[in-house]
C-alpha cells in the first residue's frame, strides 16, 4: 500500500493543518444530519476539512458518503445541521453559485458538445471574454494532457480520456473545493493505478482541496491526506492512512481497511500491557495497549497478516508465538499469504515476502509452524 | 451465397417491391395517361397481346399533359402550398403541446410513468373517425365549448371554429399529438439527469440547464415527432373535410375530389406523384437524422 506524500519527506513541515489548533477549517459540518423519509442517510455529522487537503470519504454502499458529498454540492440540503465554507452558511445556496465543483462518477459530460465546449461551459457561464476562456481551456488542456482531443466529442475518446475531461471541466472553474465522485471507479486496474497519481499530482499543483468519495479503500489510502470511514451515516475513524491502517479504532474500520485477523478473548490488564485470553489450551496473547481497557473485558484483538512473521521456530525476540499448522497458501508473486490454523482453532493468516525462489520455499501445505510477533505489533479493540 | 442473409434481407424488400413499388408504378402510369370514359377510367391500358409494337404505342401515348395541368391551375399549387403551410403550423403547434408533456412524463416518478404512457395512447383504442366527429360536438355552434364559455360569461356570442382552419389545426394537433409525445418522450426518459446536475454545478440556472443541455439533447426526437407528425398531415383528407370549412384548402382533399367526385383518375395520380415528391424531402431528411444519431451512438 503506497503512503501518503503528505506528511511530506520533511518531518518539521508536515501538512497535518487537523492538528493544529489555529487553522482555519474550509469546510465545517455541524451536527449535520439528512432524512430520506424514515432513512437516516446522515446521522448528526460534525467534521472540520481543511484548505489543501486530499480528503477521502470512505464507505460501503448506502454508508452516506454519496450524500454527504452531493450536500457540498447543493444537489441536497441537510434536515438539521448547518454546512460552512470558509465560515460561510452554504445551505441555501443553489448548486450554480457555489464556489464548488463536481466530478461525476458517470463522468456527466455534455455529449454533444466537443471536449473543447466541455470544458469551457462553466466559463462561459461565469461571462468571462472570449480570450480568458480559451487561455483558461488551454490551460485545463494541457493541465490533463488531453490537447489533441480539443475538437472530438466525448463518445469519440477512451474512458480514460473522458476521465480526464470531467476533472479538466470540473477543474476549469478553478473552485475553492473540488468534489470526486468515485473519480476512478470506471476505469480498469492499471489505468486507475495511473490516474490515482495524477490525481494527486493535479491536486498539488492547483492548490485546490479535493473531497473524493469512494468505496475502494486501496484508491482512499494512496491518495487522500485524511480518510473518513463511514458507516450507518457516521464517521466512524477519521484519521491519516496510516493511522487508519495502524491504528484503527474500532472492528469495523479495522477489518474494512485491509486484511486483518481478529482473534477475540478476555483482557487481563497489567500496567499498560493487556494479555488476552483466547482459548483455553493457548498462551495468551501479550499486546501493549494506549487505551484504558478494564480488567476481564471483553476485546478483539487485530492483527495484520503482514506483521506475522512464520517460522521453524519461534523467534525469541517477539513476544508472540504461536504453533499452528498451515492450511493453505496464497501465491502472488511477490508475496505469499499463509492460512495457519491454530491448536484452539483459530485460522491465522500471515504474509511473508518471497524473498527466495518459489521452488527453495521454505514450507508447504500441512507443515507445522511457528507463527510471531511483537508486542506492539497488534491492536486491542473494545467495540 | 448466405441463403439466411439473402432470406432476412430479400423478405422486406420483396414486401416493398410488391405493395410499394409496383402500385407506385401503376400510379405514375395512370399520372402519363388521359382520362376515358371506360372502366379503368383512363387509356391506354397495357395489351401484352400486341407484341413489341403494341408496347412501342402504348408508351407512345403516355405523356406529361396532367402534370402541364397542375402548374396552369392555380388551385393545385395554391393547395399544395395551403397543405405544406397548415401542416408546418400543426407540427409546430403540437410540438409545442407535446414536449412539456413529454417532460413532465418523463420527469414523473417511475412508478406513474407506464400509467402515464397508456393515457397517452389510450385514444387510439376508439375509432379515428369517432373522435374527429366528437369533435365536431364540442367545437360547433352549439357545442360543448360554447355553452360552457356562454355560461361561464366569458363570450357573449357563441364563437365560429368549427369549418374554420383553427378547428383544422385543433384536430390535427389532437391526432397527431402521441406521435409526437412518444418520441421525445423516449430521448428525454434516456437523458442522464447527472448532466442537468453537472450544469449546474458549473454555473447554469434551472432555465439555462434545461436550455443548454435538455433542448439540444432531446432535438433527435423532436425532430423525430416532427417527421411523424409533418408528413401524415400534409396529405391528410379526414380532419380538413369534417372540421374544416369550404375555404379549407388541402391536398388530401383535392385529390378525393378529384378520384371521387371528377372521377379523373389521371389527374389525381398526378397530384399523389407531386404529393410524394415533396414528401420525399422531409423523408430523406428524417432517414439522414437518423443515420447521424446511429454513428453518435457508435
Amino acid at each position: 500500500m503506497a503512503q501518503s506524500p503528505r506528511p511530506s519527506s520533511n518531518p518539521t513541515n508536515v501538512f497535518a493543518p487537523w492538528n493544529d489548533p489555529n487553522a482555519k477549517p474550509l469546510i465545517q459540518f455541524k451536527n449535520v444530519t439528512k432524512r430520506f423519509g424514515d432513512f437516516t442517510a446522515v446521522d448528526d455529522l460534525t467534521i472540520d476539512i481543511y484548505e489543501r487537503e486530499f480528503f477521502a470519504l470512505l464507505g460501503p454502499s448506502g454508508c452516506g458518503k454519496t450524500t454527504l458529498m452531493r450536500m457540498l454540492a447543493g444537489f441536497e440540503s441537510p434536515t438539521e445541521g448547518s454546512i460552512l465554507l470558509g465560515g460561510q452558511d452554504i445551505v441555501p445556496v443553489p448548486p450554480n453559485k457555489r464556489p464548488v465543483n463536481m466530478m461525476f462518477q458517470s463522468y456527466a459530460l455534455f455529449p454533444h458538445l466537443t471536449v473543447w465546449d466541455n470544458i469551457a461551459f462553466g466559463l462561459r457561464r461565469d461571462g468571462l471574454g472570449k480570450d480568458a476562456i480559451n487561455d483558461r481551456v488551454k490551460e485545463m488542456l494541457r493541465l490533463t494532457r488531453l490537447d489533441k482531443f480539443a475538437k472530438r466529442k466525448p463518445h469519440q475518446i477512451s474512458g480514460g480520456q473522458r476521465q480526464r475531461v470531467a476533472l479538466a471541466r470540473s477543474l476549469a472553474k478553478a473552485p475553492k473545493l473540488l468534489l470526486l465522485d468515485e473519480p476512478l471507479g470506471a476505469l480498469d486496474k492499471k489505468l486507475r493505478n495511473e490516474t490515482q497519481f495524477e490525481l494527486m499530482d493535479i491536486q498539488e499543483k492547483t492548490g485546490t482541496t479535493f473531497v473524493i468519495v469512494t468505496h475502494d479503500q486501496e484508491e482512499a489510502m494512496t491518495v487522500a491526506s485524511r480518510v473518513a470511514v463511514m458507516d450507518h451515516g457516521k464517521m466512524v475513524q477519521v484519521d491519516t492512512p496510516a493511522g487508519i491502517y495502524e491504528a484503527p479504532n474500532s472492528v469495523y474500520v479495522a477489518d474494512f481497511i485491509g486484511d486483518v485477523n481478529l482473534i477475540e478473548g478476555n483482557a487481563k490488564v497489567e500496567g499498560n500491557t493487556v494479555t488476552i485470553h483466547f482459548a483455553e489450551c493457548a498462551a495468551p496473547i501479550t499486546a501493549v495497549c494506549e487505551r484504558p481497557i478494564a480488567d476481564g473485558q471483553r476485546v478483539s484483538y487485530a492483527i495484520r497478516p503482514e506483521k506475522i512473521s512464520v517460522n521453524r521456530e519461534p523467534l525469541d525476540d517477539r513476544a508472540n508465538h504461536v504453533k499452528g499448522k498451515i492450511e493453505d497458501i496464497g501465491y502472488l508473486g511477490n508475496v505469499s499469504t499463509y492460512h495457519v490454523r491454530l491448536p484452539s482453532g483459530e485460522l491465522v493468516s500471515a504474509l511473508m515476502t518471497n524473498s527466495r525462489r518459489l521452488a527453495r520455499r521454505d514450507f508447504t501445505w500441512e507443515d507445522e509452524v511457528w507463527l510471531s510477533w511483537t508486542d506492539t505489533a497488534g491492536v486491542v479493540l473494545t467495540e | 451465397m448466405n441463403l439466411r442473409r439473402l432470406i432476412v434481407i430479400g423478405i422486406p424488400f420483396t414486401w416493398l417491391l410488391l405493395f410499394f413499388l409496383v402500385p407506385f408504378v401503376i400510379v405514375i402510369k395512370i399520372s402519363l395517361s388521359d382520362p376515358a370514359i371506360a372502366i379503368p377510367p383512363y387509356s391506354p391500358t397495357l395489351e401484352l397481346s400486341g407484341g413489341l409494337a403494341g408496347l412501342k404505342a402504348f408508351f407512345s401515348q403516355l405523356d406529361f399533359e396532367n402534370f402541364t395541368f397542375l402548374t396552369l391551375d392555380p388551385l393545385y399549387y395554391t393547395a399544395y402550398l395551403s397543405s405544406l403551410k397548415i401542416a408546418s403550423i400543426s407540427t409546430l403547434l403540437t410540438l409545442a403541446v407535446a414536449f412539456p408533456m413529454a417532460y413532465g412524463m418523463a420527469r414523473a416518478p417511475e412508478e406513474w410513468r407506464a400509467t402515464l404512457m397508456m393515457l397517452v395512447i389510450l385514444p387510439f383504442w376508439t375509432s379515428f373517425l369517432i373522435r374527429v366527429y366528437s369533435w365536431m360536438g364540442i367545437l360547433g355552434k352549439e357545442g360543448f365549448l360554447n355553452m360552457i364559455l356562454l355560461w361561464l360569461g366569458i363570450i357573449d356570442e357563441p364563437l365560429t371554429i368549427l369549418n374554420t382552419n383553427t378547428a383544422v389545426y385543433i384536430g390535427i394537433v389532437y391526432t397527431y399529438l402521441p406521435f409526437m409525445i412518444l418520441p421525445i418522450y423516449s430521448t428525454l426518459e434516456k437523458l442522464d439527469l447527472s448532466l442537468i446536475e453537472a450544469a449546474e454545478d458549473l454555473g447554469c440556472t434551472r432555465t439555462s440547464a434545461f436550455w443548454l443541455v435538455t433542448v439540444p439533447l432531446s432535438v433527435p426526437g423532436v425532430v423525430a415527432g416532427c417527421f411523424l407528425v409533418f408528413i401524415p398531415a400534409l396529405g391528410e383528407f379526414v380532419i380538413p373535410s369534417l372540421l374544416g370549412g369550404s375555404d379549407t384548402l388541402m391536398i388530401g382533399k383535392v385529390l378525393w375530389e378529384e378520384f371521387f367526385s371528377n372521377r379523373d383518375w389521371p389527374v389525381a395520380s398526378a397530384v399523389a406523384v407531386i404529393l410524394l415528391a415533396i414528401l420525399i424531402i422531409p423523408i430523406i431528411l428524417f432517414q439522414r437524422n437518423q443515420q447521424k444519431q446511429l454513428e453518435g451512438d457508435q
